[in-house]
């Protein structure tokens, strides 16, 4: 049984906007007592992942529900879609334009981060259409 | 050492954050690039920068960084002054390089965080 279920819009078109929802999820989870190492973890993945659906996709959606075993964390586009995922996950690859670079994002550490700080990320995309990223960070 | 001992030894204007002076920093982290900064686990760790823009409050925001220092004499905009506050994120800014500002920590034995 899902214990919460959180929902926000990441606007597109204002960088200087990208991570508000994380911000508002990382509070909550906060408010809820859980342990800080968890907190971290999704505060980081949905952050790295807000960040890249600013870049590549004009916005999207971040959902996180929790449960007793994990927090689920799914952030969801209507962009571009990446053509190669095996590719996007490797460090250091990036398609990100400069004006990103310049704002300190942009080097290939996204998809890796967000793999790094989970125990679970699977991504599905499709070319033109959008990509969802799933992620879970486990209780223990 | 504190934030208090980090804007003695850079010589900084505290922009923001004049409460938090007396909380304890243990780990430190210098990077203009955010995606880094993300790679590290860090403790109570400050975070040297030469970016200006909310993003880098976001950042040390979903890190527990506690402290924020401009260098090179770089002042943000006084909306991030404002975030970091809402944030307890404490702000200072230095005149010295990244470089100077970094190595003037680490002689005074602040070290860097943990890779993941």
């Amino acid at each position: 049984m899902n214990i919460l279920e959180l929902k926000y819009t990441i606007p597109g078109d204002d960088f200087t906007r990208a991570g508000e929802a994380s911000s508002a999820i990382k509070r909550k989870l906060k408010q809820m007592g859980f342990p800080p190492d968890l907190i971290r973890n999704v505060s980081i993945a949905t952050y790295e992942g807000e960040i890249n659906s600013v870049i590549h996709a004009n916005g999207g959606s971040v959902s996180v529900s929790i449960d007793d075993e994990a927090v689920t964390i799914v952030i969801e586009d209507t962009g571009k879609g990446i053509p190669d995922i095996e590719k996007a996950m490797q460090e250091g690859f990036s398609t990100a334009p400069d004006s990103v670079r310049s704002l300190g994002f942009g080097a290939g550490m996204g998809l890796p981060n967000m793999k790094k700080y989970t125990d679970e990320i699977h991504v599905e995309s499709q070319v033109g259409k959008g990509t969802k990223v799933t992620m879970k960070c486990r209780m223990t | 050492m504190t934030i208090r001992d980090i804007s003695k030894l850079l010589n900084c204007k505290v922009l923001g954050g004049d409460d938090n002076l007396e909380h304890t920093v243990h780990t430190a982290c210098g990077s203009d690039l955010m995606s880094d900064v993300l790679a590290f686990v860090k403790d109570q760790a400050v975070l040297l920068t030469g970016l200006l823009n909310p993003q880098v409050v976001r950042t040390a925001e979903m890190m527990d960084i506690v402290c924020i220092v401009f260098v090179r004499g770089k002042t943000p905009s006084d909306e991030v002054v404002k975030l970091a506050n809402e944030r307890n994120i404490a702000t200072l800014s230095t005149t010295c390089s990244m470089f100077e500002a970094c190595g003037r920590l680490y002689a005074d034995g602040l070290r860097g965080g943990v890779l993941v």
